[in-house]
């Protein structure tokens, strides 16, 4: 029944999203049946369809995460895409200047400055928060501006190639490179950029999983978000838990430095990022913070950018930026989920 | 030549406050009454993109103004009944809404124009004078006395604070947090307007470029209060200004780090080092009537 339920609110709120979504397809001149078609049929083909969707997945199951894990001691990070930005720009830092490494020291070496980077990044807003009480909201807001004017200065400053056009850095030591899923298992063709990232986010599920419910700091974790008094009360110094909250999430958030440096640009350049972390709040929502159901709504989130760009080609009007408003709008349905919950509790009264 | 260059930054610094200001004005209104806004980004954006449209189609900037101010208040409703009407986290609802207003206007422009998010050329004769400048200066004052000085300014100020108080004597809790957040969208989109058909000449994909978010840092770094909001605008546009004429003036310096002076100050300003910033009590809590 607790899953039924669980169930049905994220149901609903797609549902509705797409509904909205039919209308203004409609009005703006397409057949919304038909662009829903090839949105949803481009992302399910096997193999490309599908690999595709798994690709997109990965970021969203960090960033979904990493927001999560914030939810779940009462914190708002929305500071994902600074967090991830920072990650990004030291992941290949590290894997520059070690580029001469073996792959044994270089890849846990620069997955480590992915995660400790993000997570470090993250620590401050929980600092300020735990020490000031100032709202680690607008303190993630500003430092995800920061993140990327710092990013890109010492980009621009030290690890630019000369002649560049683009803001970018030189690329990362072909040691430090990750293997792509068609490498390593065979019938998955080589030619996606599916790699061992995506694997390493289903471990990142499982794992925050047993650390949310099944270790002492998860507990105290969750504690304090579900009531910060009682917590401090019980004896829990919620100030610490906030710190611990938000560089689990930070860290978790860094990791998307793992797929897109680590395993598909090998390098890092402004912009990259196509607001992962604010998709994350999405997916942690959808997910009702929890990582299975972070792990289901990254799913689809991926499988809507992959079939976006189908729609982008194929469709005579609309274009991928369709995806940005089906996903504010599940965003939106989810947050005002009383919506739904007031409509069945008057139909379960009346019946 | 020194003196052109001082005179040039200090014209810049007020044009680029302008639309920071009028944003932050709006987002003064709507977070005293209580909601929070963080959907002034994507506010500024519905009203830069509607106000270009319907001038380039019109010919005449003050119906696209209009329209602007319209499609501002439009998105703001959204917010309004979501946070107001179904009590939805204010700041997760701001985000959709900005995700929004990333999207809608590229996928109109693709639908309209054929473009992937900027709209046409408008001729230089059709685009609005320096008007809102002097709108976004002489609000300061007039935002100050109705804040302070009428019964609605007062009532604001009550439900943002102490909402039950408000509700026990009679005041609507509702119906001023819907002001709020509706004013948070007109004058969010006379802020954007003034982008796409002032400073510039066309709307280009997210012109605003996080003034949305810079406004909200204005608005925390002047605690709330319009005068204090006003010169938090004006330093960070002088920021901005600053930034602009030294591109490359100095080699050793990146401009980015004069363009993240505002968002670090809004940091330490809010950890209390330069006085204590205390948001409205109420801020971001859904008034449920007992």
């Amino acid at each position: 029944m607790k899953l039924i339920r669980e169930l049905l609110f994220p149901t609903l709120a797609i549902l509705a999203a797409f509904v909205v979504g039919a209308i203004v397809i409609a009005a703006i001149g397409d057949d919304p049946i038909e662009t829903y078609r090839l949105l949803i049929g481009s992302a399910i083909s096997w193999p490309d369809g599908i690999g595709y969707t798994l690709f997109y997945a990965t970021p969203l199951i960090f960033t979904g995460l990493a927001v999560a894990v914030g939810f779940r001691c009462g914190l708002l990070n929305i500071g994902a895409e600074g967090q991830l930005t920072i990650a990004a720009f030291a992941t290949a830092w590290a894997g520059i200047s070690f580029a001469h490494s073996p792959a044994w020291i270089l890849i846990p070496l620069t997955c480590l400055a992915a995660i400790l980077s993000g997570a470090a990044w993250a620590s401050v807003p929980g600092v300020l928060k735990a020490r000031f009480g100032s709202h680690e909201v607008i303190n993630t807001i500003m430092m995800n501006f920061i993140a990327v004017g710092v990013a890109s200065a010492l980009t621009q400053t030290y690890f630019k190639e000369p002649g560049d056009a683009i803001l970018e850095t030189g690329p990362i030591g072909s040691s430090a490179h990750i293997p792509r899923l068609g490498q390593i298992i065979p019938g998955i063709p080589a030619r996606l950029p599916l790699n061992v990232g995506f694997l390493l986010a289903i471990v990142a599920c499982a794992l925050l999983y047993v650390f949310l419910w099944r270790t002492k700091w998860g507990y105290e974790i969750r504690a304090t978000g579900a009531n910060p008094s009682a917590a401090e009360y019980g004896g829990i110094s919620v100030k610490k838990q906030i710190v611990l909250a938000m560089a689990v999430s930070g860290g978790l958030a860094g990791m998307v430095a793992i797929n897109e440096v680590l395993g598909y640009r090998y390098r890092y350049y402004q912009g990259f990022s196509p607001q992962y972390g604010f998709t994350g709040i999405a997916v942690a929502l959808l997910g009702r913070n929890h990582p299975v159901g972070v792990l289901l709504a990254a799913l689809f989130f991926g499988a809507l950018t992959r079939g976006g760009l189908f729609v982008d080609i194929f469709t005579e009007k609309v274009s991928k930026d369709l995806v940005l408003i089906l996903q504010a709008l599940v965003i939106l349905f989810v947050a005002a989920e009383a919506l739904f919950r007031r409509r069945i509790g008057r139909t379960q009264i009346q019946g | 030549m020194e003196d052109i260059l001082k005179l040039s930054i200090l014209y810049a610094t007020v044009r680029m406050a302008t639309p920071l200001l009028l944003a932050a004005l709006g987002g003064l209104f709507s977070e005293r009454s209580g909601v929070i806004n963080i959907a002034l980004e994507g506010l500024m954006l519905a009203g830069a993109f509607t106000s270009a449209v319907v001038t380039y189609y019109a010919g005449n900037p003050w119906i696209g103004l209009l329209a602007g101010i319209g499609a501002g208040i439009f998105i703001s409703i959204i917010h309004a009944v979501a946070c107001i009407q179904f009590d939805s986290d204010q700041v997760v609802t701001g985000t959709a809404i900005n995700i929004l207003m990333f999207g809608i206007p590229t996928l109109l422009s693709g639908a309209l124009f054929g473009t992937t998010g900027s709209t046409p050329q408008i001729p230089r004769a059709d685009l609005l004078p320096n008007a809102p400048v002097v709108i976004a200066f002489l609000l300061v004052p007039f935002v100050w006395y109705v804040l302070y000085r009428t019964p609605f300014g007062l009532r604001l100020r009550a439900v943002g604070e102490n909402p039950e108080a408000a509700d026990t004597a009679g005041v609507s809790v509702s119906r001023l947090r819907y002001s709020g957040v509706l004013l948070s969208g007109a004058l969010a989109a006379i802020g954007g307007a003034y982008l796409s058909i002032g400073q510039s000449s066309l709307f280009t994909r997210n012109m605003t470029a996080g003034r949305g978010f810079i406004a909200l840092a204005a608005l925390i770094f002047g605690k709330w209060r319009p005068v204090q909001t006003m010169l938090a605008c004006l330093l960070f546009g002088f920021a901005e200004a600053v930034a602009i004429q030294m591109q490359g003036v100095i080699p050793h310096v990146r401009v980015e780090y004069i363009q993240i002076i505002p968002y670090v100050l809004t940091m330490i300003v809010l950890a209390g080092f330069i006085g204590v910033s205390r948001a409205p009590r109420a801020l971001g809590r859904p008034y449920v009537k007992e």
